[in-house]
């Protein structure tokens, strides 16, 4: 027991005490020296980018989670043809491609250049593999197999050139090309998915630190203008105040998604700090559940639209951050036209309207919404409108778990908001299973006829036509489209002003 | 006898709470809606892939199947596999154990560091400045939530002075110095916190024994104040410290894992935050129950402290 000893005075322990405490403090500040000076030298260049979601595995075939692609979508793993920062199609591992008149085969000349990090060929044979092994794995994730279904047959012409047929045009498939399902595994490859990649892209999968982040390491192999990072490090956060901050200290270079808006004031510092604020694909709808009575009345759709002040809404809710968009669709896609006239905002009409529809006693309805930030905010704003007009609204926050079978799956609501932020998402209108309930043969018409046109000025002017008849039935309300705030330290450049894909697309991305 | 009676009763409360505890967890963590087989599947899913993956993974059984099925690997050390990831859910806890413990561990030692000088200061010179300033300090500390005081901290020293990362953790194997750095914050936040409350026990035991004759006697024979109290009142005080600090354990813990949201880092508050939120329930079950085992050990540790701090309790039990 050294409490102290007896014959010694005791204030020495006390002296102890303090030298060992302060001596402590002086260790790890000296480490803090030592940890600093150690970074500096100029040998490995490291990319840190700060995220949200963390993904469980690097399995993208079987795992619909959003954040694998975000990782290896173009960096890791490429496809046939990318969509650009504008949401125009670019070739990557084709080099060309040729659609026949009726637009039912697709020809695709591969670049001779292309080679996986393993050094094997990007060439037509491998391609036919990704398609087989697809085709056969029962295991593959819905949204894949939906894709991969308006396909016929495929083959390869030669050493460089791969033929694919579908069973009928389709305008929506070349860019579903762009995303996951077209992503080239080597066929060589047979290790774990859930934690080894396998692609042709600059960057390959290195570790994963589960909890804290993802590493990429440049493929020192690759075909095409060499990777600029020797290491791109994914950094995840659950609470984005802890980004926030590890972003304003210097330990980040890239935050990818700003969280929250009103957050962009702390990154003012022009000398320290850029800021991209550019479009992604994630409309923010005002879902309605159309097998609720009221709902099925197109005077209320239309009244419940006009009641809604979207501007006024996103300055509040958003920092007026994001862009109106009165249709399901944004800026970046082909078929994109400003519909935010259509049922604007117009209260006195809206009152008229529920009269009209026998609601002139006032009408209640539930409007259940995950916990997001974007839908809660969003929830308070539309329910003090809504009451303006006689509409009694019910607000109640579900955790997103929760969220999912209460609303989505069983459908158990009247309205609900959430993003949509897959692209080019507007056919889920086409599906009357889907949480909307929304059941409109002339839209399934408009839609089909659209995807299907034998020309691809056609087939855009029909997705146009399909965009606008979903604005003047109200078949939901579009609050507005999610923005793709993304912050960077000065000396980094080149990063795509919109999100048009899932990609975090860092192939253009540079440091000074 | 004495003391194989009170080990083995001691064993029978242990067992009895873990059991307890096993059967809350799982009735709690089964009440939350949602499942993981609608996680995995995504909003693409069908209802019937949802039942069918459901099955596969043995979630249609009846409760008390899956109870009995998870628990009695749990016994055994099987802690089950995550849904989500395919990992074994002993793997992902492990790693994420090791950032928690040296949190709460390193915090623990802090806050005696901090709590007993300046309870000693506070009992000594009660009735003069000092002895208020440090009341006065504790109260105001123990008014601070743990969150506030982390992002304060990360403000000053992250962001404006630029000393230490915000955030995030490195592994002690793989750079000592850089983990220091990634630690002193949540380390001093959370210490701070928890010197707070134990400032207050200090001092009322100290002040009791301030009162004894013993006390009376050293200061007789010439010890100054401090002395005495470091020599005769600190082991007398000790019992009350430590059954304090065992109490304080579960709120450290629960601390920890705010401290790890503030700092991002990866330990078993991260881990359980994003297994609720997913569904993923063996792995909040199993963290749960590590959890519940890491408090229900301590306890039954400082009950067996008594033993060594107090001889008396050892010249009871062994019969003398």
């Amino acid at each position: 027991m050294s409490f102290a000893d007896a014959s010694r005075r005791p204030r020495s322990v006390v002296i102890k005490a303090v030298a060992v405490v302060l001596g402590l403090t002086l260790g790890f500040g000296l480490a803090g020296c030592t940890d600093g000076g150690g970074a500096t030298p100029a040998q490995a260049k490291t990319l840190v980018v700060g995220a949200t979601l963390e993904p469980a595995s690097m399995d993208a075939w079987h795992n619909p989670d959003a954040s694998i692609p975000q990782v290896l979508l173009y960096n890791v793993y490429e496809t046939l043809v990318k969509v650009d920062s504008d949401g125009a199609l670019k070739p990557l591992l084709a080099q060309a491609w040729e659609i026949s008149p009726d637009r039912l085969t697709y020809t695709f000349h591969l670049n001779p250049a292309a080679k996986f990090a393993s050094g094997n060929p990007v060439n037509a044979a491998a391609v036919v593999a990704n398609l087989d092994r697809m085709k056969a794995d029962a295991k593959l994730t819905g949204t894949l197999q939906a894709q991969l279904a308006p396909i016929a047959s495929y083959s390869a012409l030669d050493e460089h050139q791969v033929q694919i047929k579908l069973t009928h045009p389709s305008l929506m498939w070349l860019y579903d090309l762009t995303t996951t399902v077209g992503m080239i595994l080597d066929p060589a490859f047979s290790g774990d998915l859930n934690n080894a990649t396998a692609g042709s892209g600059p960057y390959a999968f290195a570790s994963h630190d589960k909890g804290q982040s993802v590493t990429l390491a440049a493929n020192t192999a690759y075909w095409g203008t060499p990777a600029r990072f020797d290491k791109v490090v994914f950094r995840y956060f659950l609470d984005p105040n802890a980004e926030n901050a590890a972003m304003l200290s210097g330990d980040l270079d890239i935050i990818s998604n700003l969280q929250a808006p009103d957050a962009l004031a702390q990154f003012s510092d022009t000398s320290r700090f850029t800021v991209i604020n550019g479009t992604t694909n994630g409309e923010v709808v005002l879902g309605l559940n159309h097998t609720t009575k009221a709902l099925k009345d197109l005077k209320v759709r239309q009244a419940l639209t006009m009641a809604i002040d979207r501007k006024a809404l996103l300055d509040t809710a958003w920092n007026g951050q994001g862009t109106l968009i009165g249709s399901m669709s944004v800026p970046t896609d082909p078929w994109y036209e400003d519909l935010t006239a259509t049922n604007a905002y117009n209260p006195q009409k809206a009152k008229q309207l529920l009269k009209e529809a026998g609601y002139a006693n006032g009408l209640t309805l539930r409007l259940r919404v995950p916990v997001v930030p974007y839908a809660v905010k969003s929830a308070q704003f539309v329910a003090s409108q809504l009451r303006d007009v006689g509409v009694t609204v019910k607000v109640d926050e579900l955790e997103f778990a929760r969220w999912i079978p209460e609303v989505f799956t069983k459908g158990d609501y009247d309205m609900t908001i959430v993003a949509h932020t897959e692209p080019r998402d507007f056919g889920k209108f086409a599906n009357p299973k889907y949480y909307w309930h929304y059941d409109s043969k002339k839209f399934q018409q408009l839609y089909a006829n659209a995807d299907a046109a034998s020309d691809e000025a056609q087939a855009v002017a029909g997705m146009k036509a399909s965009l606008r008849y979903l604005a003047d039935d109200a078949a939901a309300i579009w609050l507005f489209a999610l923005p793709n705030l993304v912050i960077t330290k000065n000396t980094i450049t080149g990063l795509p002003a919109n999100a048009s894909s899932l990609s975090f697309d860092l192939t253009s991305i540079a440091s000074r | 006898m004495q003391l194989a009676g009170r080990i083995l009763k001691r064993l029978g409360v242990f067992v009895v709470s873990l059991v307890g505890a096993s059967v809350l967890i799982f009735v709690i963590t089964q009440a939350l809606p949602g499942d993981v087989a609608q996680t995995l599947l995504g909003t693409q899913a069908t209802p019937d892939e949802v039942a069918q993956l459901r099955a596969q993974l043995g979630l249609d059984r009846p409760l008390i199947v899956q109870y009995l099925d998870w628990f009695g690997h749990v016994l055994v050390g099987d802690f089950g596999v995550s849904h989500l990831s395919g990992d074994s859910v002993i793997s992902l806890l492990l790693p994420r154990l090791a950032v928690t413990m040296w949190l709460v561990g390193l915090s623990m030692v802090g806050s005696l560091l901090l709590a007993v000088p300046a309870g000693m200061v506070a009992a000594l010179k009660r009735r003069s400045w000092q002895g208020v300033l440090v009341s006065a300090s504790a109260q105001a500390g123990m008014a601070i939530p743990v969150f506030w005081g982390g992002i304060l901290a990360v403000m000053v020293f992250a962001v404006w002075l630029r000393w230490l990362p915000a955030n995030g953790y490195v592994p002690l194997s793989e750079n000592p110095a850089s983990w220091a750095r990634h630690l002193v914050m949540p380390v001093v936040t959370l210490s701070v916190v928890q010197a707070a409350v134990l400032i207050r026990y200090v001092r009322t035991a100290l002040v009791e024994v301030l009162n004894e004759d013993y006390y009376r006697t050293a200061r007789a024979i010439g010890w100054r104040p401090m002395g005495a109290l470091l020599r005769h009142g600190l082991r007398n005080a000790a019992i009350s410290l430590v059954t304090v600090l065992g109490l304080q354990v579960s709120s450290v813990l629960v601390g920890a894992i705010v401290v790890e949201s503030v700092f991002n880092l990866p330990g078993l508050g991260s881990l359980l935050l994003t297994a609720v939120a997913q569904r993923d329930l063996l792995v909040v079950q199993g963290t749960v129950m590590f959890l519940v085992l890491a408090v229900l050990v301590i306890s039954a540790l400082v009950d067996f402290s008594y033993v060594l701090i107090d001889p008396r309790q050892r010249a009871v039990q062994e019969g003398r």
